[in-house]
């Protein structure tokens, strides 16, 4: 489903990815995780092409993002994606943010676009909101409305940016248990985050990046069990001290 | 010597008309000027470069200029100029009031360029990730999600800058355009009463702009707390 081969990307002359190569298949949970300025948030926006890249090539359901002649709008409708500062649009509520795109990019009926909406709505527990503005409501509920507002689309492949880095502690577990659910009725899901509970539930792989490196690519009891690399031990060690 | 105001009373339908072609000329420029004004914020913020240097080599001459000499530079050099470009045979006639209307758009343009141009860089560039990431275009991304926010946020700012505008639009009367300052002029001149004449003119350029301000210092505070 995607395809990531050989891909790098400097800043001037800083190259921030090298040579990453991986994929993810259809229905596959991946995590992605690694410490701060590793990378793993620009390769995750390599995917839909919110970041370009220099070298080497993406490929989305077969379609090669950095191939020039690619809609990119096109193929970023069908990838779902969530950020870590949620990105809902402050001027519209919550009704309107689901239906923004459903409308512009899908073509669908305003009032087809707004039933979906508030179907995933109540899927994420929020459709006593529908009317609000994201504003008024708090970080887990519009990170919840964010994923709402990404499967409006129905996307074939969800990516997630840290999406619970931002949130108080006691709002993460609102946000992933919908990550869970969704990743059980398979969704296929490229995951950058820290939360190593949810990697142990759910993903299926997990990539350990640093330097800008893909170091570890390896399924998730392997990766748990018998870390390969001495970063990726480190990495562990200081994130499961707790 | 003894005040005769008058002579206010006695030529309000010609002020009247003055004051209406200032509230006039004073709406379309802020309007033109602040359309055209985002076009140029856009182009200045393009990473097309060409068009972004063009754009920033105009607001800066623009903002260079004194306002009055750009008015003369309209109603002067620009009939010469059509006339070069169409080989007319005689400069074209524009008139004061034409001039007037697209001098101050176009200066006014430079100005709101510069207050739209803050107000789309205020937007987080995550809003324009996520409206990318829904699949949603360039242009949609602006006038969709960036620019309606950008609009919102800068109110207060677009109209102060329309408050200026209003009083700037008097300098028109340097090309005889009859707007209130104009009328009162010639009001003046024919009847001897130019004291008068000013006096009542500033304080309604006084009273209006006050209460202008006032109201954009009640938006400026229900907008933060909006926010």
């Amino acid at each position: 489903m995607i395809d990531i081969r050989d891909v790098s990307k400097w800043y001037g002359t800083f190259q921030v990815l090298k040579d990453c190569t991986t994929a993810v298949r259809k229905g596959e949970v991946v995590v992605v995780c690694g410490p701060s300025g590793s990378g793993k948030s620009t390769l995750i926006k390599t995917v839909n092409a919110l970041e370009p890249f220099q070298k080497g090539e993406i490929f989305v359901n077969g379609i090669p993002v950095g191939d020039p002649k690619t809609d990119l709008p096109k193929l970023r409708a069908k990838v779902g994606m969530v950020f870590q500062h949620f990105e809902l649009f402050p001027h519209l509520t919550i009704t309107e943010n689901l239906a923004l795109a459903q409308v512009k990019v899908l073509g669908r009926g305003r009032d087809e676009a707004n039933e979906r909406g508030l179907k995933l709505l109540d899927r994420v527990g929020l459709k006593a909101h529908a009317a609000k503005y994201p504003g008024q409501l708090s970080g887990g509920q519009q990170q919840r409305v964010a994923i709402a507002r990404a499967l409006s689309m129905d996307p074939i492949a969800m990516l997630f940016d840290e999406p619970t880095s931002a949130l108080d502690p006691e709002m993460i577990n609102e946000v992933l248990d919908v990550m869970v659910e969704l990743a059980r009725e398979g969704m296929t899901m490229m995951v950058v985050t820290h939360e190593m509970g949810f990697a142990r539930k759910v993903a299926h792989r997990v990539i350990f990046m640093d330097n800008g490196e893909i170091v570890e690519d390896a399924a998730k009891e392997d990766f748990f069990g018998k870390p390969r690399s001495e970063r990726a031990v480190q990495f562990l060690s200081k994130i499961l001290q707790h | 010597m003894a005040f005769d105001f008058d002579v206010i009373a006695r030529s309000l339908p010609y002020l009247w008309k003055g004051f209406r072609y200032t509230v006039e000329l004073t709406a379309i420029a802020a309007t033109g000027g602040i359309f055209f004004g985002t076009l140029l914020a856009l182009a200045r913020l393009s990473s097309v470069k060409p068009l972004a240097l063009a754009a920033a080599g105009y607001v800066n001459l623009m903002r260079s200029i004194p306002l009055v000499l750009v008015i003369f530079w309209f109603f002067f050099l620009v009939p010469v100029l059509v006339q070069g470009i169409t080989g007319a045979e005689r400069p074209p006639q524009i008139g004061a009031e034409r001039t007037a209307i697209i001098t101050f758009i176009m200066f006014e343009a430079a100005y709101f360029c510069e207050i739209m141009r803050a107000g789309i860089q205020s937007i987080p560039k995550g809003q324009v990730y996520a409206s990318y990431a829904l699949g949603l275009t360039y242009g949609q991304t602006m006038r969709l999600v960036v620019l309606p926010q950008a609009f919102r946020n800068m109110i207060p700012v677009l109209l102060t800058q329309t408050v200026i505008l209003f009083q700037d639009t008097s300098l028109v009367y340097v090309i005889s355009a009859t707007d209130f300052l104009g009328a009162a002029s010639k009001v003046g001149q024919r009847d001897g009463r130019l004291v008068e004449m000013y006096t009542f003119v500033a304080v309604v350029y006084f009273v209006i702009s006050v209460t202008l301000s006032h109201f954009v210092r009640r938006l400026q505070k229900r907008i933060a707390v909006i926010r």
